[in-house]
């Protein structure tokens, strides 16, 4: 069994409660901390943890922490990110709903740590019910004083406050976040300022991800040197992965940065092995804006060593012939799916989601998802496939936020890895409309399929 | 109906405004458009915005074009009972496409109709984060998840008998 910090109450009866979750250890780790940290040593403690951030990017959090402005007099914010709206992933709507207590714990230790006195959890608002048990946990920690004011008798004050999100993927983009929470639309800012200068209120912000604060809780009850030990090289820690797709168990899984792809989706622990006895065809492993992989490089890296779970190993052949762990949203297509309807379904989510800013991006996912339903339906043209590709490359890169790389990367990976069942699509308008191109070489073994070696 | 919010909501709105430092009360706004879309109807008819905007001394078009962005936001009316069912790539790879042919079908409308006695309205919407319990569609607060027909034909029932 592997070893976990952040699940492993999570099998116990009503851990949701304040009382439960306190017999069980629950607490503890703000205990050690108001009886004699800093928040200096706070800090420290999570830049020897390794901690990465859990919202996709896995930017280390100490160094985040550390980059925060401390101006006289003027209020610092922290804000925790829980829009989760990337397809694929849902994690932070688990650690919400069955252990709320877990995260409050962790906001308040955070907090601390950047001296901030007032925090706003950003929930999207589709998640309609659990606010209701977030404040019912604030007003349980409210009543046993580790919130409110001269918490534990340390003099010190922290008040926090959910805010409902109203559907908007880009809303979980740092800057669009802190600018819905102003009450505005979610029209993501230009960097910089970065909003460790100015964010929330033009005040210092700091902004992460539910998954990266509920970690501080386990990382200052073991110690960051203790967590950094689980893992590989700068992949730290534990990480939650919400499955999904064709496999025999979906859900919510954490696990030690030490596992390979293969046995996350093969053992009993984990995914159980793709559903209904079907082969597995291709993966999307870090939700949908990562790049989508077939089955054989998904399994081994390029070189034919095993891929590991873990940020460097999923990342390994950069978007050539590797792929990125992301928010940890796991996507596993089976032999009977279409590649091209999947990346249609992902063109029109990117373009529903932009907000419209950048002329790329708002112009652009349009354009791709009109020319990918043409492909699915029959009515694509060779050239078609071109000029998606195109498309993608004008978009990267060019537009104020990364949605716009979010949206092109799919498309990019898709054409990459599946060319042909684009073509195939073209070539036969008719039978793509009843039947699916199947599994095709994509689970052969290496060597490298002839349109990956040719992009190379 | 005339737009107006009883003494508890009005409470509730001070309550919202609290949360934020003097003069931020503009970060009230999404919290309280759904405090009214969820008291008046289902949707934001102008008069809603507009009472919302004097509420909190704000303008008018600061609350449209906020209301307006955001999806959740019914900027029409709606029947009494929202399907949004999720069609992304993981609930599609899933089995949502037949799931919303067979609303479409048990229900007689298409996506973004109303049935003609007001209960029901057909949304397609994206992603909602229940990926993994797919097939999947929100219903007012809740997600109605791991969908089949037979589930369907269980929540359109039990609709139909509330609504009685
Ligand atoms: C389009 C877009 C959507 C994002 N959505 C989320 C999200 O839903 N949740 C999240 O934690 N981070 C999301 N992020 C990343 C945030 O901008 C930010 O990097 C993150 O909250 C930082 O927290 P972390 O360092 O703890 O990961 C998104 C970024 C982009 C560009
Ligand atoms: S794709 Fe439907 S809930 Fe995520």
């Amino acid at each position: 069994m592997a070893r976990k910090l952040l699940l492993d109450k999570a099998h116990i009866e009503n851990i949701r409660y304040y009382d439960v979750y306190r017999a069980n250890g629950g607490y503890a780790a703000a205990e050690k901390v108001f009886k004699g940290m800093s928040p200096e040593q706070v800090v420290e403690e999570v830049k020897k943890s390794g901690l990465r951030g859990r919202g996709g990017a896995g930017f280390p959090t100490g160094l985040k922490w550390s980059f925060l402005a401390k101006p006289e007099g003027v209020p610092r914010y922290l804000v925790c990110n829980a829009d989760e709206s990337e397809p694929g992933t849902f994690k932070d709507r688990y650690l919400m709903e069955f252990l709320p207590h877990l995260l409050i714990e962790g906001l308040l230790i955070s907090s601390f740590a950047l001296g901030a006195h007032r925090t706003y959890i950003y929930i999207r608002g589709e998640y309609a019910w659990i606010p209701d048990i977030l404040e019912e946990a604030i007003e349980e920690a409210k009543r046993n004083n580790w919130l409110g004011k001269n918490i534990q008798g340390t003099g010190y004050d922290l008040e926090i406050y959910v805010q409902r999100g109203a559907g908007a993927y880009i809303c979980g983009e740092e800057t669009a976040l802190i600018e819905s929470l102003e009450g505005k639309r979610g029209n993501p800012r230009i960097k910089p300022p970065f909003p460790a200068v100015k964010g929330l209120w033009e005040s210092p912000t700091v902004v992460n991800n539910v998954e990266t604060l509920a970690a501080v809780v386990p990382i200052i009850n073991i110690g960051g040197e203790e967590y950094a030990k689980i893992g590989i090289g700068k992949s730290t820690g534990t990480k939650l992965i919400s499955a999904c797709g064709n496999i025999n168990k979906p859900g919510v899984y954490e696990i030690g940065m030490d596992i390979s792809v293969e046995e996350f989706i093969y053992s009993d622990e984990y995914c159980g092995g793709i559903a209904n006895g079907k082969r597995l065809k291709a993966c999307i492993p870090g939700g949908s804006s990562v790049p989508i992989l077939p089955a054989n490089l998904l399994l081994k890296t390029a070189k034919g060593e095993p891929r590991m779970m873990t940020y460097e190993g999923l990342n390994d052949g950069g978007f050539v012939t590797g792929s990125m762990l992301g928010s940890g949203g796991f996507i596993v297509l089976d032999e009977d799916q279409c590649v091209v309807r999947n990346t249609l379904t992902l063109a029109r989510f990117y373009h529903h989601e932009s907000c419209g800013q950048c002329s790329p991006c708002r112009e652009g996912t349009g354009w791709m998802k009109r020319v990918l339903n043409n492909i699915e339906n029959g009515k694509g043209k060779m050239s078609d496939i071109d000029l998606l590709w195109d498309i993608q490359r004008k978009i990267e890169g060019n537009t104020i936020c990364p949605l716009g790389d979010a949206a092109a990367w799919p498309i990019a990976a898709a054409i990459r890895h599946f060319r042909d069942e684009f073509e195939w699509h073209v070539l036969n308008p008719e039978e793509c409309l009843k039947r699916n191109y199947g599994l095709a070489h994509y689970a052969d073994p290496l060597p490298v399929p002839a349109a990956v070696a040719a992009a190379v | 109906m005339a737009v107006q919010f009883s003494e508890e909501k009005l409470n509730k709105v001070k309550e919202i405004i609290a949360r934020y430092p003097e003069g931020k009360h503009k970060s009230a706004l999404i919290p309280v458009l759904h405090l009214a879309q969820e008291s008046f109807g289902g949707w934001l008819s102008a008069e809603t915005m507009d009472y919302v905007a004097s509420l909190l001394q704000i303008t008018p078009i600061e609350v449209y074009e906020v209301a307006t962005f955001y999806s959740m936001f019914n900027m029409q009316p709606v029947g009494k009972y929202l399907f949004e069912v999720c069609q992304t790539g993981p609930c599609m790879i899933s089995g949502s496409d037949q799931i919303i042919d067979y609303i479409k079908k048990k229900l007689g409308i298409g996506v973004g109709e109303t049935t003609a006695d007001g209960l029901f309205t057909l949304k397609t919407v994206e992603c909602l984060g229940a990926c993994g319990y797919a097939p999947m569609m929100q219903l007012g607060k809740h997600f109605r998840e791991h969908l089949t027909p037979e589930k369907v034909d269980a929540i359109i029932e039990e609709c139909r008998a509330k609504a009685n």
